[in-house]
Parts: C-alpha cells; structure tokens; sequence
C-alpha cells in the first residue's frame, strides 16, 4: 500500500483547510458570543471595527500579540509555557476524528471528509477531554497564585464529575450503532438521529460537553465573581489568548461532537452534507452562547450533586433501559 | 413536582432571553447620535449679561464660595461708578462636578447651567475657562431681570428710586 503523491497532497490541503476554518471560526464564535450576548442585553455589542464590526477578531488578535507577556517571578517557567498548549491543542487534536462531510471523489480519488477515520474514535474523543484538563490543572498550579491554583483544583474536581456522566451517555449511542467509529455512527443515523430514540442522553450529554469547556453556568474553574479569573489569572498576551481561543474551539469541537452523535451528522434535507453539518454545529454553539446569557453559575457542591447523583445514575439506567430494548426488538 | 417546576423556571429563562434578543437595543451610537437634553440639564457654566447689554457678575464671590469642588476663582473691582465687577473670572472645568450649586447661590441670575454637554479637550489646562470664554451676549434663562434696576443702591439710580423700591425713611421720625 503505497500513498500516491496525490492522496498526500489532498490529505495536506484537507489538514490546512480543517486548521483554517477551525481557527476562523473560533475567532469569530468569540465576536459572535459578544454580539448575541448584547442582543440579549439589550445592547448593540462591538459594531465599530469594520462593517457591523467583522474585523473585530483581527483587531482583537492585534491587541493580544502585542501585549506585554508576563510571567510571575515565582511562577513554574517550563509548566506555565506549556499549560496554554496543552489546553489548546487536545481541543483541536479532537476534530480530526469528526467527519464533517460524506465522502466526496476528487481527481478520482475517494477523499473521506475527515483527518483521521479511527475504529475507536469516540474513545480517542474521550481520552483526550480528559486530557484537556491538565493544561487548567498545570496552568493553575505553576501560576504560584491562589486564585490560580484554587481555579486549576475546581477545574479538576469538576472534570471528575462530568466526566462520568459524558462516558456513560455515550454508551447508548454505541450500543445502536455497533462502533466507536464515528464515521459508522454517522451512517448509522442516515434514516433518523439518535436524539430521536435517546432525548435523555443527549441532555445528559449537552449538560456535561458544558462542563467540558468550562462554559457558564459551569464556569466554576474560571468563576470571575470568586476567583478574578480561576486558572488564568496570571497569564497575559497571547499565552491567555490561547487559553480563550482553546475555549472557543472547544465550543465548536463538541458541537460538532453532539451533531454527530445525536443530532445526525452530515445526513440533512435539501443541503450539501458538510453545510447540514456546519449548521448543526453552529445550532449546538449559540444555543451554549444563549445559555451564557440565561443561567446563572452553579455552585461547587451543586455541580457534584448535578453529576454524582442525577446524571450519573441516569445514564446508568438510561443504558440499562436501552438494552433491555434492543434485546426485545432483536 | 419540583423537578418540573425547576425545568419550567429555566424555560421560562431562555424564554425571556430570547425576547430580549429580538428585541431593539437600546443603545444610542454617540457620535452619530446624539441625545437632546432638556433645557435644565446641567452642563457648561457660562456668566449671563442683562437686557441692557452689561454684566451681571458683581462678583461677590457667593458662587466660589458655594462651590464645593473650589473650581470657581475670581478678582472683583469697582468701576468708576462704584459698580462692582469680576476683573478675572475663572472656572476650572477639569474640576467642576456640574453640582449647579455655584447658580443656585448667585443673587444676579449672572451665572448659569447650559445644556451643552460636550467639552471634553486634549490638553488638561484647554479646560480652564477664562472670564472672555464664560461671558456669552445674552440673558440665558431670564430675558428680562436686571438686578441694578431692584437692588442697585446708590450705583445706577439715587437711594428709592428702583423697581418696587420706595424712598428712605428717616428711623428717628418713625414715632407710634
């Protein structure tokens, strides 16, 4: 089996195009987030930079590439370089299992609209969400600063709790698709999507992909009123710009999770198979901006209470229930 | 159930979200648009003149002194007619909290609060207003008082000779 010069090259422009419109469209999910967010304050948001304010996210970049890059003289050098990595990058590492489109024949090559077609890509998602969290944890703890270190243990906490839950709402998903491939699980939703048969465990899942990216009201590692900022009180410039677009990219990345497993992928009416999936994804990304602007934060115990003895137990019988079904039918 | 309550407490809440979202902001794009306050709205001070074209200032320093920010310094002085005017008048606006308390003091309506809110400067010391800056030709909010003509003893007219004035009685022949 040998890659022609061709597949490489579909394959390199496919990986600069999923780069380019993932960081594109995290940058303009944040001016997006602050124009819904005024809306719902009655406000008009940032409208100035550009026509209806659409360069904002470039003049944005600008302020936060020339800002002055600060590190705490008593910080942990090499863990408070790496920790903004290290949060960014599993969020994106992530979208190379999402197939966001059918596959489509280029130059008479069959080009599968996703980087990598894993057979246990749902597990690779969940091993690298927890992943994600030791770049909050280090960035917490190498700070030297309470706040910090205090954001980077309730970003731990909180991961543990979710996490669960998030796991074990998959579980049903697999069960009527037979793979971890998202690809066959795709295929598997072309008649209906799973959020037809599973409602509670797509809310089991919305519920905890909130956690995931620290998004109000489970904002708790980063909890302005309690915290300044949680984890990335020191971190200034670009190295906090990373750890905010990390945070918007996440939003679009688990979108993109949930319109695959539950809300059917690139199978749509009328539309081409990767506009019904970037439509999906966005559906997912303004309804967690519309819940910033509604829901107040939670508190620490409550976010336990949420995750040990509601959800969890939930998607335990949700799985249990589920079985039972496919049993009988089959 | 409480359950169900709590579920339809937090649809009631993006319910309202969602209202506040379609409807207009109420925003007012500043320098395009501008708001026009209304006719008392306390902005830039300025020292009014009466009908007759003279100052009103006597300065008696009653508005410095009312000032409680001390943004308000002048120098009074006597004409050859002995009526008394401001040599210099100066309001530091760079310090004024726009209180109106400097026209409220004023017995001679000569200063006063204008609606013009927009004196913002670049330099610190452009927001020092000298007396020729303040004076403006004109009576502001009264067209028709003119405090010489009630109160001017001595200056403009003789001893009783004024509006609503009436001749000096000598206190020693004022038997019962």
């Amino acid at each position: 089996m040998t890659a022609s010069t061709v597949d490489i090259a579909l394959f390199a422009a496919k990986l600069a195009m999923v780069f380019f419109v993932i960081l594109t469209l995290a940058a303009y999910l944040v001016f997006a987030e602050r124009r819904v967010l005024a809306w719902i304050q009655d406000r008009k948001g940032p409208n100035r930079v550009g026509p209806f304010g659409l360069l904002q996210p470039l003049a944005d970049l600008i302020k936060l590439l020339t800002k002055e890059d600060f590190i705490p003289t008593v910080a942990d050098k090499w863990l408070f370089y790496l920790a903004p990595a290290m949060a960014a990058i599993p969020a994106i590492l992530t979208f190379s299992v999402i197939p966001f489109g059918k596959p489509v024949a280029i130059a008479g090559h069959q080009v599968p609209l996703l980087i990598a077609d894993l057979n246990v890509g749902l597990l690779f998602f969940l091993a690298l969400s927890s992943i994600a969290v030791y770049g909050v944890a280090l960035g917490g703890w190498a700070s030297n600063s309470k706040y910090s270190l205090l954001g980077g243990i309730r970003g731990l906490a909180q991961l543990i709790s979710y996490e669960l839950s998030m796991g074990l709402s998959l579980v049903p998903v697999v069960m009527l698709a037979h793979s971890f491939s998202l690809t066959d699980i795709v295929v598997a939703q072309a008649r209906l999507p799973f959020i037809v048969y599973q409602p509670l465990a797509f809310i089991i899942f919305l519920v905890s992909i909130t956690a995931e990216c620290k998004r109000i009201p489970f904002d708790i590692p980063e909890a302005e009123g309690e915290l300044v900022a949680g984890f990335h009180t020191e971190y200034s410039g670009m190295r906090f710009g990373l750890f905010f677009v990390g945070e918007y990219i996440n939003i679009i990345v688990l979108g993109g999770l949930a319109t695959t497993f539950f809300l059917g992928g690139w199978h749509g009416p009328l539309l081409p198979p990767v506009v019904c999936f970037s439509l999906k994804t966005l559906a997912v990304a303004f309804f967690f901006i519309w819940m910033r602007g509604t829901l107040p934060r939670l508190r620490y115990d409550q976010l336990m209470h949420l995750g040990w003895k509601l959800l969890t137990p939930l998607a335990l019988v949700n799985i249990l229930v589920t079985g039972w079904f496919l049993q009988i039918v089959a | 159930m409480s359950v169900i309550d709590d579920i339809r407490a937090i649809a009631a809440g993006f319910g309202v979200t969602l209202r506040h979202m379609l409807a207009r902001p109420v925003t007012i794009q500043y320098p395009e648009q501008k708001r026009v306050p209304y006719p008392r709205f306390r902005a830039r001070i300025v020292l009014t003149r009466d009908p007759d074209g003279g100052e009103r200032c006597v300065a008696c320093y009653l508005c410095s002194a009312a000032c409680p920010v001390d943004c308000i310094s002048m120098q009074a002085a006597e004409g050859a007619d002995g009526r008394r005017y401001a040599e210099w008048f100066r309001i530091n606006f760079s310090r004024c909290i726009f209180c109106g308390l400097c026209a409220e003091a004023c017995p001679t309506l000569a200063i006063q609060m204008t609606p013009d809110y927009e004196i913002c400067k670049r330099d610190i010391m452009d927001l020092v207003y000298e007396k020729e800056d303040l004076l403006i030709d004109g009576c502001g909010k009264d067209s028709s008082y003119n405090f010489y003509r009630h109160a001017g003893i001595d200056v403009t007219q003789p001893r009783g000779e004024g509006l609503e004035e009436t001749p000096p009685v000598d206190v020693r022949s004022l038997m019962p």
